[in-house]
Parts: C-alpha cells; structure tokens; sequence
C-alpha cells in the first residue's frame, strides 16, 4: 500500500513556526475570499469610494454658475467688470423691469444719477433683494492671510468623515469576522485537533495576519481607487492635500489592527457559540466606534485630536487627521506609530495568553480574570 | 511504545488523574475503557499535550513528547469538528499539511484515504452537507492523513453504523500492523472485546486494570465452569468443594475451590449420562469492568 511509504518519507523536521501561521492565515484569506457576501460588501464599499470622489470632481468643475442680469445702457461697463455676472442688454428700464418680473433675470441693473446715489447705477429685483448680485457688483478689498496653509473647515470635516469612516467600517468588519472565526473553531470543536497539531501562538498569529492582510488589502484597495478617482477627475490639488495623510493612515491602520485584531481573538476565545461573540466583544467594538465619534464631534478641536493622535486605538484615525491639518510636527506620527507598536506587542502577549487558556472550555463564558491565570 | 508515567492532573482542586500508568505497545490495539467522567479523554488530551499535565510525563520511545514528536501522533478527540465550510479534500489536505507534509504529499494521502473510508464520491462537497456517519469517516481520515507513528483516538466507534465500524476497524488494524501503536477509547465494551490485543481499564482518574485482554479475562476468572449434560444435574451441589451458581435441569455452573473439585464433577458427571459440555467459564470483559471499578 501507497502509506507504508509514507510512514517512511514522513519528515522528522516539523513545518517552522512562519510556515504553519502562513498556512493557517492562508486559509483564513481562501475561505473569506470565497465568501460571495465579503466580495459584495467589498464591491459596493469601492464603488461608493469611486462615485464619491468622482461626483464630487464633477462639481467642483462645473464651478460657480453665472447669475443672469438685465442691464440698460451705461450700466452695462459696471456689470463686464464682473464675471459672476451674465449681462443681458435691454432696451428700456421698462423692458428690464419685465423681464425681471417674468423671472428671465435675477435682476436689472439701470444707470441711476440721482444724487443720493453715488454708484451711478441702481438694481432693481423682484421681491427680495438679491444678496449675490449686489455682492459681485461690491469692490471687494484683498485678503492677506498669516497662515494660508489651513484648510478649509468644510474639507476637514469631509476628510475627517472619511478617515473615521474607513477605519470604523473595516475594523468591524475583520473584527467581527475574527471573533466569529476563533468562535467557530471552538464551537466546531476543530480547535482540539488544532492545538494537538500546532502551537496556539501559530493558530492566533495566523488568524490576526490573515484577517489583517484582507484589512490592509481593503483599505489599500479603497487608497488606489480614491486616489485613481481624484486623478481621472484632475483633483490634483486635492490629491496632494490628502496624499500624504492618506499615506500615514494605511501604515497606522495596518499596526491599528493588528492591535484590535488581537483583542478580537482574544475576547472571542472566551466564549463558545456564536450568539455570545457580540456580547462579548462589545468593549472591543467600544474602543472601535469611540474615535469614529470623537473625530467627527471634534476635528476642529485641536486638543482633543492632539489627545486622540497619541492614545493607540484612536491615533490610526486622529494622526492622519493632524497631519492633514498640518498641525503635526514631522516626528510626532513616529512617536505615535512607536507608542501604538508598543502597546500592540503587549495585547499580543496577554491576547495570546487568553486565547490559549481559554480555547478548550466549552459551554460557558470564560472569566477574564481565569482566563489570564490559566486556572 | 508509547509509556504513560504517574500522570497527575487537578482542574481547580478537583483531582481527576490520579497516578496513572499504562502502556502502549506497538502493533497492537490497545482499548481505553472507564465510565463516564472516570478521565479517559483528560488522559488522551495529556498524551497529546493539548493539557498539560500536574505532574508525571508522556514517553515515546524512552523519550520525553514534545511538540516535535507529537506531530507525529493522529489525534481523533472526542468532541469531534471540522470546519463545516471548507470542502471535505480541502479540510484533510490541510490538517495534513499542518503536520508538515508537502500539498502534493497531503493530496496523495487525503484522496487514497478518503477513497478507502468511502468518501470518494464526496470529496469536493462542504462538510456540513455530509450525513453525520460521514462526517466521523472524515474526522478519522484527518486523524490519520499524514501517516501518523501513534494513534490516540477518543470514542473513535461511537456513531458509526455496523458497516463504517467494519471499515474504520480495517483502517485501524492496518496501522497496527504496520507497527503502529494505537489507542482508542470507547465505552462499547463488546467492541473493544472483539478488537483490542490490550486493554487499560480507568476508573475515577486511577488505572484499574491493564495489560493484554487475555491476560486480563484469565487473572479475573474465578474458577467458573459450565456444564451440560444429557441427564439431570441435580447432583453436582453435593460434591464436595462445590458451589453451583446457576442450574436447570441438564445444566450447571459452578465454581470450584481447586482443580480436584472440578476433575471430581467431570468424573461423576461421566457416570450419570453423557457430556455434552464441560467448559471453563472465562469473564466477559464487562464482568471484569465492572468488578473491577466497584
């Protein structure tokens, strides 16, 4: 029989640690990607990417449209001066006056020389007057600003939106699908053969890398498609606005992740069916949703997003926003990136403690405090 | 040969294991049997270092287990599971390449095994659409995919019909006799009887009994003997050394206090009619489990 030279040519060195948690991430990679709900979330979150920055780029190219004016004789060089306005000649101030009257203009502007009136013209308007017609008739003096290096507070908050956003969309998402994946295991009961086949720091790394890559993936993805869109759209002012923040906010993702990642796992293992895993990563999902908030309550409070950049599981969300503020100096992101790889390292080692004390206990929740004893 | 060594284990001040000790010898089936909770899955889990032990060791070979050596075990626990998305090839081929095999290696054994245990039509369908029976031929094929040197299988019988029993038990006798030592455990008695070489018996975390079956059913036999004959048997209760423990009509069984005692029936029983049998009763393993655990 073909197995007798099996046993022979079975090989005395086992697979390297790196080897087995490859094997075990790839198969959480393989089994998500087949996953048609995880492809079809995946392609709707991109295409909403896509048309937003595009529809966007649509309207800021259409730009400001030009207000249409009836004008009558001399008046007609204080309108040329502007180009907000659109001056169409009439007759008579009478013409003028029916033509705003029918709605055709937003209003007439006719030479006026009485002498309580020192601009020589006079704009006459339906039944309102016309704010915009009257500002871009207005000599405007010119603005000098100390720091023009601002942006604009609407922009911020878009871009805030969208940091928070993604960070929040796809930490849930993997978060949810880790936690669901240690459960399964334990309440398949597959779990046993795991740990009697490999170590469990292999079975928790490869889980977290595996989920952490399809993460990364996404957001890299949803960075390229962004970044595509605002090409494709001639956004490029936009673009180098944001670029570099958007750099900085996939590299704190990938390690912000990872860190939640392992809380995951961690709290996850402490339970064995499915209908307990919300509850019990609730605290988890807390410290997911906290900067989602605080980014979009706050991004014009330079205190607390100084706050939020440094603590870890906010700061792949409020560094990105500083530097895209340019409220940052240039080594306050390694700093922060030092501080969050620290604290990463340390949830791996109590995370991985957990998870392995708590895999084999069935039914029940495990206690936290058990959990980290080992009883 | 697998050496279980003064095994001592306690889950929160509750001792379940209490010194024990047995052997697994290579090629041949050795039974674990014990009641419910008595500590047989807790022993396996140690065997296989998925719980670590109080005190004592786990030897192959005159050597320590670890993590390396243990690879080459094939562990079927009792609480069986696979993932019940991933295909039923898929599923062994990568339990099997955990161990350390190679794709084309775990392919090999996956699809040759799978085909012996009847699950060749089935390999690419998701192992929640098989039939539990099905699914348990699947748990064994991953116990035994990648060629393992010692087999440590917990309830390996228990939900499997007649048939898939006759073909999990080919499967099993194959291993041992390529030299491999296999344990299982059951709690069907009459199985482990008709398969097992050797037989451990635990009873509240403490070895009972153990040693080769036979051995075993000759150390727990009382001198039992039946006899049949074509006359009534009446008699036997008044030769001396005697005692009858069951009777009707042409039929006796009855213990003897020496050989003497019992020669003395056969030649008595000659001169009342003929013999139709006269036989050494030997327990049935049940009876030894059951006198031994009280």
């Amino acid at each position: 029989m073909s197995t007798t030279q099996a046993t022979r040519s079975t090989p005395t060195a086992g697979p390297s640690l790196q080897q087995v948690t490859a094997l075990v991430a790839g198969r959480e990679i393989t089994m998500r990607l087949r996953s048609k709900s995880f492809l079809i979330s995946t392609a709707i979150l991109l295409l909403g990417v896509l048309a937003s920055v595009v529809i966007g780029g649509f309207q800021s190219q259409q730009g400001v449209d030009r207000i249409p004016v009836a004008v009558v004789g001399s008046a007609q060089s204080a309108v040329a001066a502007s180009d907000a306005l659109e001056a169409q000649s009439a007759g008579t101030e009478e013409e003028a006056r029916e033509l705003v009257r029918s709605g055709e203009v937003e209003a007439a502007i006719v030479p006026d020389n009485s002498a309580d009136n020192g601009t020589g013209i006079l704009v006459i308007a339906d039944d309102a007057p016309p704010a915009d017609v009257v500002q871009a008739l207005s000599l405007t003096p010119p603005v000098e600003l100390l720091d023009d290096s601002a942006e604009n507070p609407f922009l911020a908050y878009l871009v805030a939106l969208a940091f928070g956003l993604v960070f929040f969309m796809s930490a849930m998402t993997f978060g949810a699908t880790i936690a669901q994946s240690v459960v399964e295991e334990k309440q398949t009961r597959v779990v046993e053969i795991l740990m009697s086949t490999v170590p469990v720091r292999a079975l928790l790394a490869g889980k977290v890398i595996g989920n952490s890559v399809l993460a990364f993936g996404q957001i890299a993805l949803i960075a390229v498609v962004a970044t595509i869109g605002l090409l494709v759209t001639e956004q490029t002012p936009l673009l180098s606005a944001v670029g570099p923040a958007v750099l900085w906010f996939v590299v704190f993702f990938l390690f912000g992740f990872v860190l939640l990642a392992a809380m995951f796992a961690a709290t996850a293992s402490l339970v064995s069916r499915q209908e307990d895993v919300g509850a019990v990563t609730s605290p988890v999902t807390m410290l997911v949703m906290i900067p989602y908030f605080l980014v979009i309550l706050f991004n014009d409070n330079t205190t607390v997003l100084g706050i939020m950049s440094y603590v870890p599981f906010s700061a792949p969300v409020g560094m990105p926003m500083r530097l895209f503020l340019g409220e940052a100096q240039w080594w306050e992101p390694i700093a922060s990136l030092l501080i969050l790889l620290a604290s990463t390292a340390v949830t791996i080692v109590i995370g991985s403690r957990i998870y392995s004390n708590s895999l084999l206990r069935m039914g029940g929740r495990v206690k936290l405090m058990d959990a980290l004893r080992g009883r | 040969m697998l050496e279980v060594s003064h095994i001592t284990k306690s889950f929160g001040g509750r001792q379940v294991l209490t010194d024990v000790s047995f052997t697994v010898a290579p090629g041949r089936l050795t039974g674990f049997v014990g009641g419910n909770g008595a500590g047989k899955t807790t022993t396996m889990r140690i065997i296989l270092g998925v719980l670590a032990a109080d005190s004592g060791s786990v030897l192959l070979a005159g050597e320590r287990l670890n993590a390396d050596s243990r690879r080459l075990f094939g562990y079927m626990p009792e609480e069986r599971g696979l993932y019940p998305k991933m295909r039923v090839l898929e599923q062994v081929v990568y339990l099997a390449r955990l161990h350390g095999l190679s794709t084309r290696e775990a392919t090999a054994n996956a699809t040759a095994l799978l085909e012996q245990l009847g699950l060749g039509e089935r390999l690419n369908d998701a192992v929640e659409t098989l039939s539990l029976g099905n699914q348990q031929r699947a748990q064994i094929a991953a116990a035994l995919v990648h060629d393992p040197r010692v087999l440590v299988l917990d309830e390996p019988f228990s939900g499997l019909d007649p048939m898939a029993v006759e073909v999990v038990l080919t499967v099993l006798k194959q291993r041992a006799a390529m030299g491999v030592p296999v344990l299982f455990s059951s709690h069907q008695l009459d199985i482990v009887e008709r398969l097992c070489d050797d037989v451990v018996v635990i009873a509240e975390g403490a070895i009972r009994a153990a040693g080769p079956r036979e051995r075993l059913r000759e150390e727990h036999s009382r001198n039992v003997t039946e006899l049949l004959l074509d006359g009534d048997t009446g008699w036997v209760r008044d030769v001396p050394g005697i005692s009858v423990l069951d009777f009707d009509g042409g039929y006796a069984l009855f213990e003897a206090e020496d050989e003497a005692a019992r020669q003395r029936v056969l030649t008595e029983a000659l001169r009342h009619g003929t013999v139709v049998d006269f036989a050494r009763q030997r327990p049935s393993l049940t009876e030894i489990f059951t006198e031994v655990v009280r």
